[in-house]
């Protein structure tokens, strides 16, 4: 286990809404707020703890950021008022750039690999490719049988035109402004984390 | 004629998703005398997920792009939403624009790489709060034509109209709002412990197995409380509602066969509207309960 000073420091200036964290007062009523808390192996109290500790391996590499429902039963009932659903979404976002999140955590997957490829490839939702995609990702075989599992609603969804049978979508008239505007938002996200 | 910019976010698009949703809205607005100004060529907000892929501003740049041409179209008007989701993102953006000097600045970087701009000042809203402010509970019970007395609906308000902004400063932990629609239909509201419970929203994608489990245990409270149908305000709940419910009868043992209908829908069926007006044919599981006053 190595404790890492400079860790909560990073996290207080480079992660979305980071320096919260230190008004923290371990109060625990966030823990019992989230809904898939039985899968959270540490609540975010308990992250919070794991920052302000060092634990940069434990907290970046953890399952736990990636079981937010984004319920925002936390952010109301805070008695110090932390934005906490927008800090547990900012340490998964940091992970995610610190290169530490598992590739394979099943949100983390869906939301970058799949979510955010999907909106912009196109500047709007598809949802059949979404689904594609979705139940693609982990090859032929196991896409026909989620795509099986799910194939009543699937066409009960076609039926009452609430699915497009055609997969691709046409772009918006604006992309080339839309995909500038977000190439150029990254580069400056990155130069806010580099001079933090 | 009330007016609004109008925001229907990509789930509501012509064969999509919550296409029930956006039929029988347009048929509310339509006997209300709303008109909706919809945004041309607007973007995905990224709903509550798009942190992971968009971090800060490469996410809060997608609605700054939808603001920017709201503003650019239609002025300072009240951009109307009608997905929770929606509502919420925007909502949020246009918070932090408006009260961090610096998000503004780089945002608006961002925008005139498209060749627009954004200086805050559109008032985000979402449907349910017009119809509770702008019109007010006694002109809604004025449009009842065919009333739905006896019937039982369970109001689930979910999350996202109802943390962190809230809707018309109702109550977060039981909030009256959506049972007050279902009451001023001539409908029953049936009481409801699970009303602000979370299905599970994005991650029903993703960690289905697990937001299964607690879909089920929403559905369950309805139906022990005897309701008919459920209602929801938010296209994503709709979804995980309605769509997961085979697969839950088949995993857990359950035998749920409940519709999961909008508000929007009881409003238009009970001011006379048609089957067809109200999207009722649109329902994955059939609303039959409502056929006795169809
Ligand atoms: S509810 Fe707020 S103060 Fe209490 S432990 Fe959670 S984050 Fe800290
Ligand atoms: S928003 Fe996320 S962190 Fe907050 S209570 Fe819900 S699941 Fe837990
Ligand atoms: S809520 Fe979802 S579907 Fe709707 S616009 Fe936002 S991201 Fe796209
Ligand atoms: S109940 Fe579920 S879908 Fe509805 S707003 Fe909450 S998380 Fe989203």
């Amino acid at each position: 286990m190595t404790y890492d000073l400079t860790f909560a420091k990073d996290v207080y200036q480079k992660a979305e809404m980071g320096h919260w964290i230190k008004m923290c007062m371990q109060c625990g009523v966030c823990a019992g707020s989230c809904p898939l808390r039985a899968h959270w192996q540490h609540s975010p109290r308990q992250l919070f703890q794991m920052v302000r500790a060092g634990k940069r391996d434990e907290v970046l590499k953890s399952s736990d950021m990636w079981m937010c429902t984004s319920c925002y039963n936390c952010i109301v009932r805070c008695p110090r008022e932390l934005p906490i659903t927008h800090i547990i979404h900012g340490l998964a976002r940091y992970a995610e750039t610190q290169g530490a999140a598992d590739p394979k955590q099943p949100t983390r997957r869906f939301a970058v690999d799949v979510f955010w490829k999907n909106i912009t490839a196109t500047g709007r939702v598809g949802e059949a490719m979404l689904t594609m995609r979705l139940y693609f990702q982990d090859g032929i075989g196991a896409g026909i049988q989620r795509g099986l599992e799910m194939r009543d609603s699937a066409l009960g969804m076609l039926k009452t035109r609430r699915l497009n049978p055609i997969p691709f979508r046409g772009k918006i008239k604006g992309y080339d402004g839309f995909t500038k505007m977000l190439a150029k938002a990254a580069e400056l996200e990155q130069k806010l984390e580099n001079k933090a | 004629m009330k007016e609004y910019t109008f925001f229907p976010g990509c789930s509501s698009e012509h064969n999509a998703s919550a296409a029930n949703m956006e039929n029988s809205i347009q048929s509310m607005c339509r006997i209300l005398g709303i008109k909706l100004n919809e945004i041309d060529d607007w973007n995905c907000c990224s709903a509550s997920i798009g942190y992971a892929g968009g971090g800060q501003l490469p996410r809060m740049a997608l609605s700054a792009r939808n603001f920017a041409l709201a503003q650019k179209q239609k002025g300072n008007a009240d951009l109307v939403a009608t997905c929770a989701a929606c509502w919420l993102a925007m909502r949020e953006t246009n918070e932090r624009i408006e009260t961090e000097p610096h998000i503004k600045a780089d945002l608006n970087t961002a925008l005139a790489e498209a060749g627009l701009s954004y200086d805050g000042h559109i008032k985000t809203r979402h449907m349910v709060e017009v119809l509770i402010e702008d019109f007010g509970w006694d002109a809604l019970k004025a449009k009842v034509t065919k009333p739905l007395t006896g019937l039982k609906v369970a109001g689930y308000v979910g999350c996202q109209t109802n943390r962190p902004f809230g809707v018309c400063g109702d109550s977060y932990e039981n909030p009256q709002y959506l049972d007050q629609m279902i009451e001023a239909t001539g409908a029953t509201a049936v009481p409801f412990p699970m009303k602000v419970a979370c299905c599970g929203g994005a991650l029903m994608f993703s960690e289905t197995e697990k937001s299964c489990v607690l879909t089920k245990q929403i559905l369950q409270s309805a139906v022990d409380n005897g309701a008919e149908v459920i209602i929801t305000p938010c296209p994503v709940c709709q979804l995980n509602l309605e769509v997961y419910q085979g697969m839950i009868n088949k995993t857990l043992g359950t035998n749920f066969n409940i519709p999961i209908l909008y508000y929007s829908q009881l409003f238009v069926l009970s001011w006379g509207g048609s089957w067809q007006d109200a999207a009722l044919h649109q329902q994955v599981i059939p609303a039959e309960p409502l056929r006795r006053f169809a």
